[in-house]
């Protein structure tokens, strides 16, 4: 299509967005769903399947207790009903990525119901309802072969790996979310980085959604004011924080120019590009009754005790929005300080390093700095950027201790980051350690500094190869004692180059 | 009037990927006919004092502890397989369709 898009400041001047959440969260139980297979990422493939989650004539499944504890937790957390009673369904479909030709769901009963997540945008508080937090089983992974292209329209089979298959999964889906307006992609935003650290928080899974084990579909719809809402569009394979925006915006620009030139918007699946930031056509959505759910029979309803539920409830640890309030205190931030460690996904990297002996002030500077331009260069998460809180407090404390300055401290991180070592380890390995006797050392560089006044212009000018000289006569007046490296540092520094 | 129609038996018949033809159409419309019109005789009998039920046991919470046991070696997974291929299992292509959920 080669229409060209309307602004956005002209799309929300004349529709109102809907937008709402499909997100699924894989939990880091130690097994399967229904069977013993252990769930670790990344085996062989087919290494973790057993007869249950090959849907083997004869085998029956079994609920997993921690997954319908996390679960329960999960909606306990996001403000939910847990129910007194529920089944699982089964969801029939075709397609190879379950070997049974049906994945177990639940469907009208879900174990956790009407709740609310409270999201902080722009400084105000927007309250995002939940329609519903359930349990299912993720499916096996498919990969297409054959034909000229390698991808699934070329493809002539599929290959299946069943590893995954029967992994525990959450499902949480909002209410339908009127009224954010020209802030909605960000609403969408901020309420999946709050979803991801209270799930996070709760210790249930690891939330990492460029490895999928948390995954977003994003489903928007556009009315103008006073009309009823419109039909929506739901955009699967949304992958990253910055996508989740990207796709709700670029989901309004399309349905608005398809709107305003008087057409109809299609209820489909559509697909989000990482590269270009569109969304094109997916399949036609199947229908709930195309998937004929019944009550799985192979399963028995659960009943979770009252007294159980209270008791996961009073265990629920102190939840995001709550604790980076208190730390802000604690740490004397100001609201945009505090946004901006919020941002850069830092709350607790910097609280492990507090928490390591170092103040609130020099764990923000190093990670705020240092480390979040390093994670943004290499395009990872600040938590991935190669550099514990532990690594960052025992750097802060050889500076504290004088043995490093602020530009040698950068040096050992780099060093850190690069995987060499400690901080102690670099500092002795690459000899970067401040010689204790700076007076004496400044000293011996005015001298020669004062002595080759030729030199030192030469420097001055933009020559830092002629250092050299002076590095060895530094050297000789201080016999030797003195780290080149160092010396030569200092030479440039005295002189501004 | 019939339970299920020729209609909806091929609508089925597409959702399971089946290749029925016009002349099983009509043979498995009537007897999955038969097969809806008796349990229907069933719904029939039970009076309003007996609730709705799907599962013969009156048993809840079956539930098991998150333990690792042994499963299947991946020869021994594809040991059944019609194909399989790099330690997968292989299967035709299915098209214009996602994955559940």
């Amino acid at each position: 299509m080669t229409t060209t898009l309307p602004a956005y400041d002209e799309v929300v001047a004349r529709f109102e967005p809907v937008i709402g959440l499909e997100t699924h969260v894989e939990l880091g139980t130690n097994t399967k769903m229904w069977c013993g297979c252990p769930t670790d990422f990344g085996g062989e493939p087919n290494t973790r399947v057993c007869p249950v989650c090959l849907g083997l004539p004869g085998s029956l499944p079994v609920a997993n207790k921690a997954a319908i504890e996390a679960t329960i937790r999960i909606g306990l957390a996001l403000n939910c009903s847990i129910a007194e009673w529920c089944r699982f369904a089964r969801k029939n479909y075709f397609y190879p990525d379950m070997p049974k030709n049906f994945q177990i769901s639940q469907y009208d009963e879900p174990l956790c119901f009407d709740g609310y997540l409270d999201v902080e945008v722009n400084g105000e508080l927007v309250r995002i309802g939940i329609e519903r937090v359930h349990l299912e089983e993720d499916t096996g992974k498919t990969l297409h072969v054959g034909g000229a292209t390698g991808r699934i329209h070329g493809a002539t089979e599929s290959l299946v790996d069943y590893n995954r298959a029967g992994i525990p999964l959450v499902e949480i889906v909002t209410k339908p979310i009127p009224g954010t307006g020209a802030l909605a992609p960000e609403v969408a935003r901020a309420y999946v980085a709050e979803l991801r650290d209270v799930i996070r928080s709760l210790g249930v899974s690891d939330v990492r959604m460029e490895e999928g084990s948390l995954r977003c579909d994003v489903n928007t719809s556009l009315n103008r004011p006073g009309e009823e809402w419109g039909t929506r569009t739901e955009t699967k394979n949304v992958n990253s924080l910055r996508s989740v925006e990207r796709a709700v915006r670029s989901e309004m620009l399309r349905q608005a120019s398809v709107l305003e030139a008087g057409g109809r918007i299609t209820q489909e699946t559509r697909h989000f590009h990482e590269d270009t930031g569109d969304t094109t056509s997916g399949r036609s959505k199947e229908t709930a009754t195309d998937y004929r759910y019944f009550p799985e029979p192979d399963l028995v309803p659960l009943a979770p005790d009252t007294a159980w539920v209270a008791e996961l409830k009073a265990a629920l640890p102190e939840l995001p929005r709550l604790r980076r309030k208190r730390i802000q205190q604690e740490w004397g931030l100001s609201d945009l300080d505090m946004q901006s460690v919020v941002n850069a996904g830092a709350v607790e990297l910097i609280e492990a390093t507090v928490a390591a002996g170092t103040t609130p002030a020099a764990a923000r500077k190093w990670w705020l700095g240092e480390l979040s331009r390093r994670a943004n260069e290499t395009g990872v998460e600040l938590a991935d950027v190669g550099a514990t809180p532990a690594q960052v407090a025992e750097l802060q404390g050889l500076v504290d201790a004088g043995k490093l300055n602020d530009k040698l401290a950068r040096t050992v991180l780099e060093g850190v980051v690069a995987g060499e070592g400690s901080p102690t380890e670099i500092m002795t390995n690459r000899n970067l350690e401040v010689v204790s006797d700076t007076g004496a050392l400044t000293a011996a560089v005015d001298e020669a500094i004062a002595a080759n006044p030729d030199v030192a212009d030469k420097i001055r000018s933009g020559k830092v190869a002629a250092a050299g000289a002076l590095v060895g006569a530094v050297m000789k007046t201080t016999r030797g004692q003195a780290d080149a490296k160092t010396v030569r540092e200092l030479i440039l520094a005295r002189l501004g180059a | 009037m019939a339970a299920i129609s020729r209609e909806e038996v091929a609508h089925l018949a597409r959702l399971s990927r089946l290749a029925v033809t016009e002349e099983e159409l009509d043979t498995f419309a009537g007897q999955l006919d038969v097969i809806l019109q008796s349990v229907a005789q069933v719904g029939e009998v039970a009076a309003a004092d007996i609730p709705p039920t799907s599962h013969s046991v009156p048993l809840t919470n079956v539930l098991r502890e998150d333990v690792v046991r042994p499963g299947l070696t991946p020869q021994e997974a594809l040991s059944g397989a019609p194909d399989a291929e790099e330690q997968r299992f292989r299967v035709p292509r299915i098209l214009d369709e996602d994955v559940a959920s």
